[in-house]
């Protein structure tokens, strides 16, 4: 008997072998014109542009893509590499400028019930808001489009970081602060000895919620604002009618995605503890 | 009571009830510790015997009275005063070892590393747990997990040690290896300690002084009662002293028969009794203390 491991491989495998033939199949070309109504005899047969490309279209064209994933060639041809790169670059400074506000006022949000009262109703009429809502506001006021997307993205990436940091620093284990005041520990000391590891868990789960939306967030943000970044390179090559490079651009997305939920994963592991 | 090192005078503590009155969990309870003194403290559940430990701990405050520690009114936790709590309370992120380590550090800032670290294993070893250094809490079982939490009190040498039912959660078997532990401990370092026992044996093996409080609400703590069983004293052994079955004999008819209404002196303080010396009951003691005081 194979082990689980082995078997749900296999399994997976034989899935996607599946899927691909039936997607092969369903997009060949009709073999001949016999089956087509009026309207399309007219129109001069199925134009071959707009239909779906079969897998081995979409795999030909990321073998040539990934094989040259960082070529320039002007504003409108740039490899798959670079503009993935620049939506990482936008998704990382909005997260990583959310992160510098979030932690902080969600340590204090967790400490002080007062400051909890006072600043949660602002929290919950914010957090509602999509982030892309903002987008013509910030293009008004920062008047550059790579910043308001930057902006976009640190608005949206905000609200679960500060509210899991809230929710840990609050909940952390009476015993362990008294722990701390019997040890006489300065205020300072226990946040960051008694109180940060103790909410780290839940702190991460946060930011990795947060990376999770910054990268949905993104794609829609780059088809707004334009120029660069997956998201221009999806609606770019959607306007050229070239579907292979759509549907590429797509998994691409998620398995840029994919790793960047593995890399908080990884950090969430680091900062675990058991009971 | 010349050498005592802490003075406590009309504590009390008040909650709300619920419906819109007030409960007395205690009140005017009067009592001091002399250095070097192992006092534990029985009473049945609710009484408010955790509540009072947090207050000289500085992690709760009385409702009224003071705690003076050293002619200095307590304020809030201080180094000074070791706790070890009921559910071990260890950093599960920390290793056995680095759980102690932050103690000592906290206690002596300006000790180098290798210091802190050598004086850490000691008080490890002295728990035998000197090969779970690397360790983390969660890797222990409930009684090593307890060892820990008893070494990182000792370790930073309180002046009081405040231990609340430190072994509550523990079986049988390990409770009897940990209490012949502490009793090993305190043998060498001889702290004063004040601890919240349920176990009348426990309290006997330990104590110098057993302290017993009436039920809640309004308790009391009424009663100091001596054990006059010379130390060092061992589990295996103590039982074949007389004045083993005489102290044990105390305790429980008052747990069982007296904790109702039993008060102590006039002034709040608790009264004095030496099961050992053959008096029976706080009766005979005070008429016998009547009788010394007509006598001259
Ligand atoms: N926050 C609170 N509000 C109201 N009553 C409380 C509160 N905390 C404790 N009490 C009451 O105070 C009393 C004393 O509690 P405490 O924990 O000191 O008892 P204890 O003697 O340690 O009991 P046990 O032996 O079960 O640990 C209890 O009757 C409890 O109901
Ligand atoms: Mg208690």
């Amino acid at each position: 008997m194979a082990s689980l491991n082995v078997r749900a491989a296999l399994l997976s495998v034989s899935f996607l072998i599946v899927a691909l033939g039936l997607w092969e199949m369903a997009t060949q070309p009709p073999e001949a014109q016999t089956g087509l109504t009026e309207y399309e005899r007219m129109m001069g047969g199925v134009e071959q542009e707009s239909r779906v490309p079969p897998p081995s279209a979409v795999l030909r064209l990321a073998w040539e893509e990934l094989s040259d994933p960082f070529y320039d060639a002007g504003a409108n041809d740039k490899g798959i590499g670079i503009q993935l790169a620049y939506s990482v670059y936008r998704v990382l400074a909005g997260y990583v400028a959310a992160m510098a506000i979030a932690l902080p006022i969600g340590f204090l949000i967790g400490m002080s019930p007062l400051m909890y009262k006072a600043l949660n109703p602002y929290i919950q009429l914010l957090r509602p808001i999509s982030p892309l809502a903002w987008m013509p506001l910030a293009l008004f006021i920062i008047q550059d489009s790579d910043a308001s997307a930057i902006f976009v993205i640190f608005i949206c990436s905000i609200w679960p970081m500060l509210l899991n940091t809230a929710f840990g620093v609050a909940n952390v284990r009476q015993d362990w602060v008294n722990v701390a005041r019997t040890h006489e520990l300065g205020p300072m000391r226990t946040a960051l000895t008694v109180i940060l590891p103790a909410a780290a868990p839940t702190i991460l789960t946060g930011m990795r919620i947060s990376i999770g939306i910054a990268w949905l967030v993104i794609v829609a943000a780059e088809m707004l604002v334009g120029g660069t970044g997956i998201g221009y390179y999806v609606w770019n090559e959607w306007n050229n009618l070239d579907l292979a490079s759509v549907i590429f651009s797509i998994l691409m997305i998620g398995v840029v995605g994919m790793l960047l939920d593995l890399a908080l994963g990884k950090a969430q592991k680091l900062v675990e503890y058991k009971e | 009571m010349s050498k005592s090192i802490l003075e406590v005078d009309g504590l009390s503590k008040v909650y709300p009830d619920g419906q819109g009155g007030d409960l007395t969990v205690f009140e005017d309870v009067r009592f001091a510790l002399e250095k070097g003194e192992f006092v534990c403290i029985i009473g049945h559940s609710g009484c408010g015997k955790s509540t009072i430990l947090n207050v000289l701990a500085g992690l709760d405050e009385a409702s009224s009275g003071n705690v003076v520690m050293n002619g200095k009114e307590i304020k809030g936790p201080g180094l000074e005063r070791g706790v070890v709590f009921q559910n071990y309370s260890l950093f599960p992120w920390k290793t056995t070892l680095s759980n102690i380590t932050f103690a000592v550090r906290a206690r002596w800032p300006q000790w180098s590393k290798e210091k802190v670290r050598e004086h850490s294993e000691s008080y490890l070893k002295m728990v035998g747990l000197d090969h779970a250094l690397r360790r983390k809490p969660s890797q222990l079982s409930g009684g090593m997990r307890q060892r820990v939490s008893i070494a990182r009190a000792f370790a930073t040498q309180p002046e009081l040690l405040l231990l609340d039912e430190p072994f509550g959660a523990l079986d049988a078997l390990t409770r009897g290896v940990i209490q012949d532990e502490l009793v090993k401990i305190w043998e060498e370092t001889r702290q004063t300690v004040f601890m919240i026992t349920h176990d009348v044996d426990e309290a006997i093996l330990l104590s110098d002084r057993i302290f017993l409080m009436s039920n809640g609400p309004n308790a009391r703590i009424a009663e100091s009662v001596k054990v006059d069983i010379p130390h060092p004293r061992a589990r295996a052994t103590i039982f074949q002293n007389p004045a083993y079955h005489k102290t044990r004999d105390y305790l429980v008819d008052f747990l069982v028969n007296r904790s109702g209404g039993a008060l102590p002196e006039e002034d709040g303080s608790p009264k004095f009794v030496e099961p050992a010396k053959g008096v029976a009951s706080p009766q005979a003691a005070a008429a016998e203390s009547a009788a010394k005081a007509v006598n001259g």
